[in-house]
């Protein structure tokens, strides 16, 4: 049993409809109508996938047309291939745990049914991102992604720092959004299509593609590489590359499934799958020798920067949810280094396994969060070992899966697919050795992270009181912990399964074991440094200073303090946006609004010359002429005294005199 | 004097009495019957005319007469119901009082 691709569009338009409910109603029966809709998409996107895989070479597509537009029509349209199937999957089933656990974490929220509501329309709006076959269709979503990530973001927009959050991270987004637009529009400009795949017409079709790789700009670039750059930076900004990283963790002011749904697991993979998805179009120009730059490299060296920039920087947050956040922007890099390095189906395969095990860390920080009393700063946290076993065994493999230990874990794998393809690329080895590094650094911090919340002992009153949480938020903890350990089998280098079915021309790396070794010394490193500094003598008050902060405060001050992108953005990028604001405000009042009102005095001038004219000359004709008819009319009106014997004079005096007249023969 | 004399004396006679009766009163009832002693005296001048006139054989005369007293009631008629819808506004039938539809 399958699903056909033209009612692909039923799994998007399930939460969809629930959300549509969902904003007519308070009732709190929203939550479950919203995890019944993602249950039931997630069996829809099982057949889809089961579809898929029969033809995994093929993509099905159904396209029609949205409106005609002068001899054309905007064509939109579905598409159905392992990589939208997997993906599908992996939404709604990650999507349905985080709404079950919802149901526990928000159960006191008086805004509940519209968390749900929201939520049901994030999934809606990403479902429909990854199903569709159309560019536009695409972007619509991705803007309706970014609009959800806005919303929820913001749910608790009473807190000021919530409300600013969300603010950050919709501009910021947007800017990259532009570039997005930009490239979207320059490539309906050149190629006259914005559908994938269209029967040997779509943009990401052989012809199309030669096409756009074979013109040359101004400036030597491909026209490909052009447009691949624009796309590419939509997917910076939303997958929180740098140097548009500084909303990701502002984001964390969210609650924390959404944290957990949106911005580590789903909506921030989106950057990632549009570059797979167009990973034609970014490739195109890899066999021309005279470009300056190809756009892939762009991407490889992004991916390196935010890879080990955010290994770094989480290394310093005392947030739980803040580290993971960084750790997510770090991971990200690493996803998007794979896709510059050429192995897209590795970046899709670290994509998957880190949505499950950063979705099973956020849910397990979450769980902390709700069991200590909104407790977040892990300086205050410890102890929690003993008094949550569920939750520390679950973010345990988590943190085990994110570091990349060995054999058992996903992480590790689909860590390695990326190491690998990274060593064979044939630029350069710099995204390797940052690879590398950020490998060292994550195990280091997850140990510290894991050492500071759960061991020693307890150093606030939030967590001392700390119980496990019920069923509903540890289940969904237990199911995601399994997945995080399972997942990794399926893209192994013995049984390439997950890669196979991606990219019917896959050939398995042959980096040899001395890389994996390599990487398996950097992880038993990263962990027995990270044991050794914080979890041999841990920590046992909250103002105790970190071992590292002693060690070298001014690089740990950096750190905490991000490296100063924010206050350096705001120093560039929101002074110069004062300043123009500032500008335009003068331009407006001085320039345009003494203009305005200099036509206005002229205007009211001319007008008062007019009416004086009118008044004096043509007014005052009519007025004396009526005058005199009005002196008239009142003389002859006195003649008229109504008396009737009166009249009867006139007439007898008038008969006397004609009868005169007549008598001495006057007429004759 | 021939007879015709004596006819036009009388109906002048009457005619300026019926004037001066018109012109005079104030009772309006009065002022009617004036007018209908001026159309009399004009009457009679119709039937001496014809009477003593060259062409007594035929009717001319007493069709005049006998038109101007039809109307003659006519207007008696029409006279007595305004002095009604008068005296109905001003409580009196005084001809100087009723002025109010002058200009």
């Amino acid at each position: 049993m399958t699903i056909p691709v033209h009612l692909i569009w039923l799994i998007p338009a399930l939460p969809l409809l629930v959300a549509g409910l969902g904003a007519f109603t308070r009732h709190r029966g929203v939550a479950l109508g919203a995890i019944f809709a993602m249950a039931v998409a997630f069996v829809l996107s099982c057949l889809a996938l089961h579809g898929a895989l029969q033809h995994p070479a093929v993509p099905a597509v159904f396209n029609f047309a949205w409106f005609d537009l002068g001899t054309g029509s905007l064509q939109l349209g579905f598409l159905l291939d392992p990589l939208t199937a997997l993906m599908c999957v992996m939404v709604t089933f990650v999507g349905t745990l985080i709404f079950i656990f919802s149901l526990g974490y928000m159960k006191e929220d008086p805004n509940f049914s519209r968390f749900f509501c929201f939520l049901s329309f994030f999934a809606a709006a990403m479902l429909g991102l990854l199903v569709s076959n159309s560019l536009l269709l695409l972007f619509i979503c991705w803007e309706l992604v970014g609009l959800a990530s806005y919303l929820l973001i913001g749910f608790w927009f009473h807190k000021p720092s919530a409300a600013a959050a969300a603010k950050k991270a919709f501009i910021t987004t947007r800017i990259g959004d532009l570039g997005l637009l930009l490239g979207l529009l320059w490539l309906y400009d050149s190629s006259g299509s914005l559908l994938f795949f269209d029967g040997g017409h779509g943009v990401l079709e052989t012809a199309t593609i030669a096409s756009l790789s074979g013109q040359t700009l101004a400036c030597g670039l491909a026209l490909s590489t052009a447009i691949g750059l624009l796309i590419f930076c939509g997917a910076i900004g939303k997958s929180g590359q740098f140097p548009l990283h500084v909303w990701l963790p502002d984001a964390m002011e969210g609650p924390t499934p959404v944290s957990a749904l949106i911005h580590a697991a789903t909506m921030v993979a989106a950057g990632v799958f549009l570059i797979a998805r167009v990973y034609p179009l970014m490739s195109a120009d890899a066999l021309l020798p005279a470009v300056p730059v190809h756009a892939l490299t762009v991407v490889a060296f992004i991916g390196a920067i935010t890879a080990l920039m955010g290994a770094l920087i989480a290394c310093a947050q005392n947030d739980i949810k803040r580290v993971l956040a960084f750790s997510t922007v770090s991971q990200l890099g690493y996803m998007m280094l794979a896709l510059g390095v050429g192995s897209w189906t590795a970046a899709i395969f670290h994509l998957l396994t880190h949505a499950f095990f950063k979705a099973l860390l956020f849910l397990g920080a979450g769980s902390v969060i709700h069991a200590s009393h909104h407790e977040q700063d892990i300086r205050l946290l410890g102890g929690l070992r003993t008094k949550m076993k569920v939750t520390f065994a679950t973010f345990a493999i988590g943190m085990m899966a994110l570091s990349g230990v060995p054999f058992l874990f996903s992480g590790f794998w689909s860590k390695e697919a990326i190491l690998h393809a990274a060593h064979e690329w044939d630029v350069s080895h710099l995204p390797l050795y940052a690879g590398l590094t950020a490998v060292l650094l994550t195990a280091f911090y997850m140990t510290r992270l894991v050492a500071e919340t759960f061991f020693g002992k307890a150093r606030s009153h939030g967590s001392e009181h700390a119980h496990e949480n019920p069923a509903v938020m540890t289940v969904p903890l237990v199911i995601l912990a399994v997945c995080a350990v399972v997942l990794g089998f399926v893209g192994t280098p013995y049984w390439p399964w997950l890669q196979a079915t991606l990219d019917p021309h896959y050939e398995p790396t042959h980096g040899g074991p001395s890389l994996m070794l390599l990487s398996i010394g950097l992880v038993g490193a990263g962990l027995g440094l990270g044991w050794w500094l914080y979890a041999r003598k841990l920590r046992t008050t909250a103002t105790a200073r970190d071992p590292l902060a002693v060690a070298a405060p001014g690089v740990m001050a950096a750190l905490a303090n991000r490296l100063g992108f924010d206050p350096l953005y705001a120093a560039s990028f929101g002074r110069l946006n004062h300043f123009l604001a500032a500008f335009a405000d003068v331009l407006d009042r001085r320039v345009i609004g003494s203009l305005v009102n200099f036509l206005a005095q002229f205007g009211l001038f001319t007008g008062s010359v007019n009416r004086q004219f009118d008044e004096d000359n043509i007014n005052d004709g009519f007025d004396r002429v009526s005058a005199v008819v009005r002196g008239t009319g009142r003389g002859y009106s006195q003649a008229q005294t109504g008396e009737t014997q009166g009249y009867l004079r006139v007439v007898a005096l008038a008969f006397i005199v004609l009868a005169l007249v007549l008598a001495l023969g006057g007429v004759r | 004097m021939t007879p015709l004399h004596l006819c036009l004396l009388l109906s002048t006679g009457l005619f300026c009495i019926g004037l001066t009766g018109a012109l005079a009163r104030s009772n309006t009832i009065l002022v009617l019957l004036g007018i209908e002693l001026m159309l009399n005296a004009a009457n009679i001048n119709f039937i001496a005319f014809w009477r003593y006139g060259p062409a007594s054989a035929s009717n001319d005369g007493l069709m005049f007469v006998l038109f101007g007293i039809a109307i003659a009631a006519a207007e008696a008629a029409v006279g007595l119901a305004l002095i009604i819808a008068v005296y109905r506004h001003q409580k009196n039938i005084r001809l100087q009082e009723a002025t109010r539809l002058k200009g």
